[in-house]
């Protein structure tokens, strides 16, 4: 077989976990090198009412507050798929085989005209949700883990991911307290059953352990989402500095004399 | 994962045609169906993209130009993913033969020509059946523009990749697009034991050819089966 790029894989990532950041995780897109962009990729993982969606706009509005161009995508938002996406949740008649590429066309989409665009132009881009949502639902419906990994090789590896970790008992009162369970999030479509709390519970432990499978080989930093709000936005904030900060000094005007 | 070097255990028979626009595959293709039918065989024909899902995105795509290489390579992965999986394994599982106008080789002759990553496209698709033969109809690009255009078909944007902006002229980058994708199917060739078929020939001598190796690979039909041991067929 031909193959004029140089083969690489998830697992050949670099010890320090670094090495990867800003780059394809896999064969990546041939026409798009990705040469020296200044941009920076963060993505906030977790998995539904974790608190993903709160964290990334505090995170945003600090980050701009601090005179950094913030870019937020999150997943399945494209033009080009959402009507598609919407029509085949509302139908029954899609295979976990069909969803993975739909979803991963949606993130295709929206990796070519917004994601890299931004970190062309300098952006600080946060991503609510990243490959590794598509990674575990899949991974949880049975799909090869191996295909799935060559699928998003055209993914790039973000300089930073917070997972934000939970357990399924302060997850489940969460959920409850706020929205309530949905058909998808509870994995429904597994049948485990009509009775959605024991669907939801059941869906949500292989969800968190699917998540914690991946935390080393796409080297997460870890985050207890057990925790208020603020508390946790102080450590992401810490984390944050630490990385941008020493590569770049924000725009910040000393106003007093 | 890779079912597209493997052979299938399913009863039934998947056969294959490929070729670039003009080649006549789809004359062949439905000759080949006629006799078939004729023979008492069950034959079930999919065309390439041709599923209601991904329709809708495929249209919007195209309206508004719209779809990169990726976008473009992924749609008609979603595309194959759903026939294959309620279109085509049903009827082989059923031990009837499948007709496929157009298979995986499309994707990989197009998309690599597109710029998106040989191995990557080959990886995507390894879910696929291995069909028991594939047909390729080899075509001068030359010919095959005089049998377009001799037709008045209009030749459609991505199928002239006009996406490439290449050449504002629909025949010129059909031309230059096209060349390069039989550049592409010269290695499938090679690589996935395709039946390279002269489509310059006549279409009864090409059908000649279709049907004589179609033959070797399906056992003839006992119409005259009792219907009782048809039906003890069935599990009861």
């Amino acid at each position: 077989m031909t193959s004029p790029s140089e083969p690489r894989d998830f697992t050949e990532a670099g010890a320090n976990g670094t090495s990867q950041a800003g780059r394809y995780y896999g064969r990546g897109i041939p026409y798009l090198p990705l040469d020296g962009y200044p941009g920076k990729l963060i993505a906030i993982e977790g998995t539904d009412g974790v608190g993903r969606t709160t964290q990334t706009q505090l995170l945003r509005e600090w980050l701009e507050v601090k005179g950094y161009g913030v870019i937020e995508t999150g997943w399945t938002r494209s033009p080009l798929m959402q009507p598609t996406i919407e029509i085949a949740k509302s139908s029954n008649t899609l295979n976990k085989l069909t969803f993975v590429l739909l979803y991963a066309t949606d993130f295709a989409d929206r990796l070519e005209k917004e994601i890299i665009p931004a970190l062309k132009a300098g952006f600080v881009v946060l991503s609510d949700r990243y490959i590794f949502t598509a990674l575990a639902r899949a991974g949880v419906r049975g799909v090869d883990r191996q295909w799935l990994r060559n699928l998003y090789g055209f993914a790039i590896a973000p300089h930073m991911v917070f997972y934000l970790n939970i357990d399924v008992k302060t997850l489940i009162t969460r959920v409850l307290a706020s929205r309530g369970m949905d058909f998808w999030e509870s994995g429904m479509d597994l049948k485990h059953g009509d009775d959605i709390y024991d669907s939801f519970r059941t869906y949500q432990n292989r969800l968190l352990r699917e998540y914690a499978s991946m935390a080393d080989e796409f080297h997460f930093r870890v985050v207890d989402a057990r925790r208020t709000v603020d508390r946790i936005q102080d450590e992401l904030r810490r984390q944050v500095s630490a990385f941008l900060e020493p590569a770049e000094k924000p725009a910040e005007p000393v106003l007093t004399r | 994962m890779n079912n597209l070097t493997q052979s299938h255990d399913y009863p039934g028979k998947l056969f294959v045609v490929e070729g670039i626009d003009g080649s006549g595959k789809t004359t062949q293709l439905g000759l080949l169906a006629k006799w078939l039918t004729a023979e008492g065989h069950r034959v079930f024909v999919t065309e390439w993209n041709s599923s209601a899902l991904v329709k809708a995105a495929t249209k919007t795509g195209k309206k508004k130009n719209a779809l990169t290489p990726m976008t473009f390579s992924l749609l008609h992965a979603t595309d194959f993913a759903d026939r294959l999986l309620y279109k085509i394994v049903p009827p082989l599982k059923a031990g009837m033969i499948v007709l496929a106008d157009r298979y995986a080789y499309t994707a990989f002759a197009r998309d690599a020509t597109r710029g998106v990553d040989r191995q990557w496209v080959r990886e995507l698709y390894s879910f696929a059946v291995r069909p028991d033969l594939t047909l390729y109809f080899r075509v001068p690009i030359d010919v095959s523009v005089d049998r377009l255009l001799a037709r008045r078909v209009k030749l459609k944007f991505y199928e002239a990749g006009m996406d490439m902006g290449w050449s504002s002229s629909a025949v010129e980058s059909f031309r230059l697009f096209q060349g390069k994708v039989l550049d592409e199917y010269d290695q499938l060739v090679k690589e996935f034991g395709l039946e390279v078929v002269d489509a310059g020939g006549s279409i009864t001598a090409q059908q000649r050819i279709v049907r004589s190796l179609v033959a070797q690979r399906v056992q003839a039909r006992n119409l005259d089966m009792p219907l009782e041991e048809i039906i003890h067929d069935e599990p009861v």
